[in-house]
């Protein structure tokens, strides 16, 4: 078996996981009144209301731990633009037809970016939210941006949440358990990660 | 602040119909101030922190006589007094009651994500629940008046209440009963306004003010809190008085078409990753033949 994630890169995948559900649900029980149960799930509004805010800090911080460890991996190059044009065949599992991808393929990337874009937005929103009476009268504009941006972005990234869980569990077989194990087979990674496979596999062969 | 004596129309954050909606035939009250006889004397302010026993703060001297520069979570009305000075460089001092303005659309309701944290009776009186407040501020960003205040300490929204439980019980607020000079009159909307028409009429007729008018904007729905004013084209003169408030659109948006959006954004997506289950299956690997 290959090792694909470390011990400390999967901590944090799932420190962000777990706190993205949490602002995510809490979250969900603000925008619906048909959703506002989830809140009494999570202790009541009032409770929910209160950690919201600090779990989405959390949330952020793990994000940003996650581009400082992995910006090198997620920068968008020519052999993912290559891999971009030929998406159709990712999405009909005719992945013999498609270029060799790195340690990520760019639909990882793309979906890595919206979680941190999304984020810096939330964050920035969310903070004019949280402390609303302390944004003057005078640029109370800005909480009217926040309230929409907010939601907007939140809604932005419970898209590629969806998709990301889907792939994650359901769609790539061995993906689940790389991200809880750490560890993928050589064919696993020869057919998804080509690129990396090659390159991890002349470092060290196989263990 | 509840009352149990006064059925409601409108509930915050509240998914289906509103129980008892339409039980009960209510005639639509409010407040009518003439901010051209008030007198600044406060016997409001000090009427509606003993009738809802609002504890005592301190005030904050800012070089005018008004109490505070705002009004406070436990300060729900507040004189504003704003030295005017007119085209012909004379000065006049205008004096306005601020609070709630209980409008017929309000803001904070329509913001509000907690079931049951605001609420707007048959009656038209707009009141906080805070039993049900969680305290997001939402209203406070709703709000085109700047009136709801937080409590940091509860973490609870207050804001006047038209003294809702005076009213359920066939008095009429406190204030009002605190007036000397007859400024503040409270009744029937209709009642008010044919009263405030008729009192811009006059100050028309006898007193030279050609600008006169009431305020009771039609962009919140009309107000359950109008005023009359010396010179209604220009409200802003009266402590920042909108001219012409309104729901702010970003809330609207957020609140009407930007949901629908998401909702079918979310439903689509779920639907979209169950259908590509459903027609192209897992990616799986043969793992058959690569070392292990």
């Amino acid at each position: 078996m290959i090792q694909r994630y470390s011990l400390i890169e999967r901590s944090i995948h799932w420190l962000a996981a777990l706190t993205y559900c949490y602002v995510l649900l809490t979250g969900l029980a603000f925008y619906s009144p048909h959703l506002y149960w989830i809140a009494t799930v999570f202790g009541g509004g009032p409770t929910s209301r209160y950690w919201h805010p600090w779990i989405g800090v959390l949330f952020f911080a793990a994000v940003v731990w996650m581009l400082r460890a992995w910006l090198g991996d997620m920068r968008i190059t020519a052999v993912d633009r290559r891999w971009g044009e030929e998406m159709g065949h990712y999405i009909r599992n005719e992945d013999e037809a498609m270029p060799p991808a790195d340690r990520f393929n760019v639909g990882q990337k793309y979906f890595f970016w919206v979680m941190l874009w999304g984020g810096v937005i939330l964050l920035i929103t969310g903070v004019a939210l949280w402390f609303p009476e302390r944004i003057p009268w005078s640029l109370r504009s800005f909480r009217y941006a926040a309230v929409l941006l907010h939601v907007a972005a939140a809604l932005i990234t419970i898209g590629a949440f969806i998709i990301h869980v889907y792939m994650g569990t359901a769609m790539v077989r061995g993906g689940f358990t790389s991200i809880i194990r750490g560890e993928v087979s050589p064919a696993w990674a020869r057919l998804h990660h080509r690129l990396w496979y090659e390159r991890v596999r002349g470092a060290s062969p196989g263990r | 602040m509840s009352s149990a004596m006064l059925r409601v129309q409108k509930i915050s954050g509240h998914a289906g119909p509103v129980p008892g909606e339409g039980t009960q035939r209510q005639q639509t009250v409010a407040k009518l101030i003439d901010a051209t006889t008030c007198i600044g004397c406060k016997a409001c302010e000090v009427a509606c922190l003993e009738w809802n026993d609002l504890p005592f703060r301190e005030t904050v001297f800012n070089n005018t006589y008004q109490t505070m520069p705002e009004t406070a979570w436990n300060y729900w009305n507040l004189i504003k007094f704003n030295e005017h000075e007119r085209g012909d460089g004379s000065m006049q001092w205008l004096m306005r009651k601020d609070g709630c303005m209980h409008c017929a659309e309000p803001g904070c309701l329509a913001a509000c994500p907690a079931d049951g944290a605001i609420v707007q009776y048959e009656n038209g009186i707009v009141d906080f629940q805070q039993e049900n407040c969680i305290g997001c501020q939402y209203c406070v960003t709703g709000c085109p008046f700047n009136i709801p205040r937080f409590n940091p300490q509860t973490k609870k929204v207050f804001k006047c209440t038209l003294c809702s439980d005076r009213v359920g019980a066939g008095l009429e607020p406190a204030c009002i009963k605190a007036c000397p000079t007859g400024c503040l009159h409270f009744g029937t909307k209709d009642d008010m306004k044919e009263l405030g028409q008729s009192r811009v009429q006059q100050l028309k007729d006898h007193y030279g003010f050609t600008n006169a008018g009431l305020y009771d904007p039609p962009g919140v729905g009309g107000t359950g809190v109008m005023y009359v004013l010396h010179d209604a084209t220009n409200p802003e003169a009266y402590g920042g008085l909108p001219a012409n408030p309104r729901v702010p659109w970003s809330v609207r948006l957020w609140k009407g078409p930007l949901k629908w959006l998401g909702n079918i954004a979310m439903i689509g997506g779920l639907i979209g990753v169950t259908m590509h289950y459903l027609r192209f299956g897992p990616k799986q690997v043969d793992d058959k033949g690569a070392g292990r």
